[in-house]
């Protein structure tokens, strides 16, 4: 006898038919386009109303066109590779579910906005890593460490847990109107990386981290749009982590 | 091409990879290798915990936890290697917070702990909790704070860079036993360019992750596909026990999405159809929190008898419905919200289908506790070292515990990280690369640029779905000598096949077609070790259970397997399992 059940499928879901949008562009040109030139692609799929985006993506990569290029791992939201403009919004293609989209219109898929497109749907992530990078996203503390844990209560533990969440997608980042505007600002990841240990109780840099977002690249900048906090698909409520920050620089409390 | 030089050079940064970077770069001048960003990295998956014997909550010490290890890994683990394992662990767990990890607490302020499955208190008595967690984002919280701290030790990154080759300085497999065989460096393509780099280091760390894109249902990435394993089995270097797989009991059903057993450690209840809570049939001490192998052939087993779930009666269920959704909020947000977004379902007040799903290679490639890794069964290769998932040490022998993996990056990881960059100080000079390494090298571009745009006719998709579907339908929980000879049919003609893709992108830049198909010729080559290995192996243990062999047979079996690719197929040997305290007894919970 041969051994095992087929992987089972939950019910049975009608396939369908959608067509994704996609703005496409080829670092090293084609005969139609020139290098880096952006353009429009058209692709009709057969999927399921359960699938994700990533997977009618996956299926043109692998069934029609191998050269659309897009950074995917994890494909169930936790490595934040696959952050992309969706219908107009910044999601992670992995956590977005066709049957949660219009199916019955094209579905628009676009790069994230405000960082240097590399090609389709790929942009460079160094500006983004660059930024998190300033604000020391690295506990801090002085004098010798403890032989045992350092004690945080549970109270204190859940004062950052939200901010601990972050992903690094970007999706907050890139939805930002004065990140796409304004070359200079850090943008809301990277104070929602700061905002985690600032508010760690064990954490003893947490001036030395407000004076870099008290600069003009840092939090008041920010015109509290509450893109960011649409956007994050790890549901962190970026706009209120800003605001602490914000609180914390006025009143020199934490 | 461009060429580099370091003392070390670390592929892979995941825990593993960053953990020995950390201890590297202090001693060394060090490069780190990754295809993904770290922080992309798989580790950033795991959910669970991390075991370590701190006895914070109730009463529990190494020993105990040695010894479920071993039992857990039905005595094919290296006990050497799980007494340090465990030993470690607490200062494992302890420098992990130390450097900021945000663990759960208790009340009292102490890093908080949960049981898991096959830990126990003295030696089988009831579980115990030993598991260090963060919520259910344990490996989140671990990555995050490694790359944090690599941040602060401005450790160097070469992110993207995939690496394709290793330089040996002769090969492993023709040099006399006993003779130097010594790492000369790397060969990578840098993604974002198309273009080659070469690396020569004095040391080399492979802590590439695992294997899990053989199988087509896996909790794993996309992006898992053995490279690391593969590319030593290319150099001629064995692979060890690739026949146990771990089939991880609640994958998402038609998914393969991990539901931690954490799910289960805090109450959740496995069901079948009939509502009966099964495991207490099969394993009547700990039931739920039996090893996975257990939960997972037990599973399929209900299944196969006609007490599944569903439209097809193809799954079971994960029931958290008699969990207070606050309780479920604090200790188990992401995974019920899995749930939610990719079945559609309320685990506050609906079971969860969940099905096994392929999981963790216990197999990997052979090292010593230092992590030098072996060309056969004595021999090291100098400068060259492995840990994390894409490593057998073997501390899990058959069946791995869960959260002994994210415990095996941390100690093993750190073990390599300063024995390579001991090694690295100690040696004068790097090993030349070898005469035909720049012919190796260019036989690389040349091949690869052949393939892109050339005449092939196969897709890489097609291949790899076909390589993924018969995995599971012939290597998965169940195996017998006729599913694995079809395994070893079906794998040999798609390596024929796979002679003949396409690679549809004509770009040098971000050229993610031709990557996928380098990565489905590492899946292949493991795929037909792993089915050899299984076939090999007459007997049933831990994660390998065959139905025409369905017990353990220590007279014949109780050695590792040792496997080399040759122009002939895949060879088979074996290595003795280090025996310290523990002699084999039978399984039971
Ligand atoms: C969903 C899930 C949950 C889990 N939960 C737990 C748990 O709770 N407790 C526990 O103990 N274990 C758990 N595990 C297992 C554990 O997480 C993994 O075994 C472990 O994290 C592997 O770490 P690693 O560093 O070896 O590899 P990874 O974290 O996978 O990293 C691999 C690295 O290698 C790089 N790489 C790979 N190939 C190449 C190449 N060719 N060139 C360059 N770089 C390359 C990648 O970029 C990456 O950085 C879980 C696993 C999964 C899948
Ligand atoms: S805060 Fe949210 S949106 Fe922003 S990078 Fe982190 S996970 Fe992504
Ligand atoms: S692929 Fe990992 S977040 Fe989407």
């Amino acid at each position: 006898m041969t051994a095992t059940a087929e992987s089972p499928a939950v019910g049975e879901v009608k396939a369908m038919q959608v067509t994704l949008r996609i703005l496409r562009s080829k670092p090293e040109g084609s005969d139609e386009h020139a290098p880096g030139e952006q353009y429009w692609q058209e692709f009709q799929v057969e999927a399921h109303a359960t699938d994700r985006v990533l997977d009618a993506l996956h299926k043109i990569k692998w069934e029609q066109d191998g050269s659309l290029a897009f950074r995917r791992s994890c494909a169930h939201g936790v490595c934040g590779s696959d952050a992309m403009r969706i219908n107009a919004r910044n999601r992670l293609a992995c956590k977005t579910l066709l049957k949660d989209l219009n199916p019955a219109k094209p579905i628009i898929v676009e790069p994230i906005k405000g960082l240097p497109v590399e090609k389709d749907l790929i942009v460079d992530m160094e500006p983004f890593f660059a930024s998190y990078r300033e604000i020391m996203p690295f506990l801090m503390t002085t004098g010798s460490a403890p032989t045992r844990e350092r004690l945080q209560s549970p109270e204190e533990r859940q004062r950052f847990d939200d901010t601990t969440k972050c992903i690094m997608c970007a999706a907050c980042t890139t939805s930002c109107p004065v990140f796409w505007t304004d070359g200079q600002y850090f943008g809301p990841q990277a104070i929602v990386g700061a905002h985690r240990f600032i508010f760690d109780s064990r954490d003893e840099g947490q001036w030395d981290r407000l004076e870099i977002l008290n600069d003009k690249a840092g939090v008041w900048k920010c015109r509290t749009a509450f893109n960011c906090t649409e956007a994050c698909p790890r549901g962190i409520e970026v706009t209120k982590a800003i605001s602490e920050v914000k609180h914390a620089l006025t009143t020199g409390e934490i | 091409m461009t060429h580099h030089e370091y003392d070390v050079v670390i592929v892979g940064a995941g825990g593993a990879g960053m953990r020995a970077a950390l201890e590297s770069s202090q001693r060394a001048r060090t490069a780190v290798l990754t295809k993904l960003y770290p922080t992309r990295s798989h580790t950033g998956a795991a959910q669970g915990g991390m075991a370590a014997a701190l006895a914070n909550v109730e009463d529990d010490n190494a020993e105990w936890h040695v010894f479920d290890t071993i039992k857990g890994g039905d005595y094919l683990v290296d006990q050497d290697a799980a007494e340090i394992l465990c030993n470690e662990a607490i200062d494992a767990v302890l420098d992990l917070e130390k450097m900021g990890l945000p663990f759960n607490r208790t009340p009292d302020g102490k890093v908080d702990q949960r049981r898991f499955g096959g830990h126990t208190r003295n030696h089988g008595e009831a579980a115990v909790r030993r598991a260090c967690y963060s919520a259910d984002r344990t490996g989140h919280m671990i990555l995050q704070t490694l790359y944090q701290q690599c941040i602060k030790q401005e450790v160097e990154f070469f992110n993207e860079y995939y690496v394709l080759d290793l330089i040996l300085d002769k090969d492993p497999q023709a040099a006399a036993p006993g003779e130097d065989v010594s790492v000369a460096g790397v060969v990578a393509l840098e993604l974002s360019t198309g273009e080659i780099h070469t690396f020569r280091a004095k040391s080399v760390i492979f802590a590439t992750g695992g294997a899990g894109k053989v199988f087509k249902t896996t909790s794993n990435a996309h992006t898992l596909t053995g490279d690391g394993m593969g590319i030593a089995l290319g150099a001629g270097l064995p692979l060890e026990d690739m026949e146990f797989f771990q089939f991880h009991p609640t994958g998402l059903a038609g998914l393969g999405i991990l539901l931690s057993e954490a799910a289960r450690g805090e109450g959740g209840i496995l069901r079948n159809s009939e509502g009966e809570r099964f495991m207490e049939r099969y394993a009547p001490t700990i039931k739920d929190l039996a090893p996975r192998d257990m939960v997972a052939r037990a599973m399929a087993n209900e299944v196969r008898e006609g007490r599944g779930a569903g439209p097809h009666k193809d799954y079971v269920l994960l029931d958290l419905t008699h969990l207070e959704p606050a309780h479920i909020d604090e200790k188990l947000p992401d995974i019920t919200e899995f749930a939610r977004t990719y079945l559609g379902v309320e685990p506050y007040t609906e079971p969860v289908p969940v099905y096994p799903t392929a999981h963790y290679a216990m197999g990997g490639i052979p090292t010593t506790v230092q992590g030098e890794v072996l060309r056969n069964n004595t021999d090291t290769v100098k400068g060259l070292y492995a840990a994390g998932e894409c490593a057998c040490v073997s501390v899990h022998g058959a069946n791995r515990l869960g959260t002994n993996s994210l415990l095996d990056i941390n100690v093993f990881g750190r073990r390599a990280g300063i024995a390579a960059a001991e090694h690295a100080v100690a040696t004068a000079e790097a090993a030349a690369f070898p005469d035909d390494a720049a012919a190796r090298v260019e036989g690389i571009v040349t091949r690869l640029l052949a393939t892109v745009g050339g005449s092939g006719t196969e897709r890489v998709a097609e291949v790899r779905k076909a390589l993924q579907e018969t995995m599971d339908r012939n290597v998965q929980v169940f195996r017998d000598a006729a599913s694995l000879e079809e395994a070893t049919r079906v794998v040999a003609e798609l390596k024929e096949r796979y002679k003949d893709v396409a690679i549809h992108d004509r770009g040098q830049r971000f050229n993610t077609d031709l990557l996928e198909a380098i990565e489905l010729g590492f899946l292949l080559e493991i795929a037909e070790v792993v089915v050899a290995g299984a076939l090999a192996r007459q007997e049933s243990r831990g994660g390998h259970y065959r139905e025409d062999f369905p017990t353990r047979d220590d007279e014949k079996f109780m050695h590792h397997t040792m496997a080399y690719a040759t122009g002939e197929g895949v060879r088979l040997d074996t290595k003795p399992v280090v025996v310290t305290k523990y002699q084999p007894m039978e399984r039971k919970y």
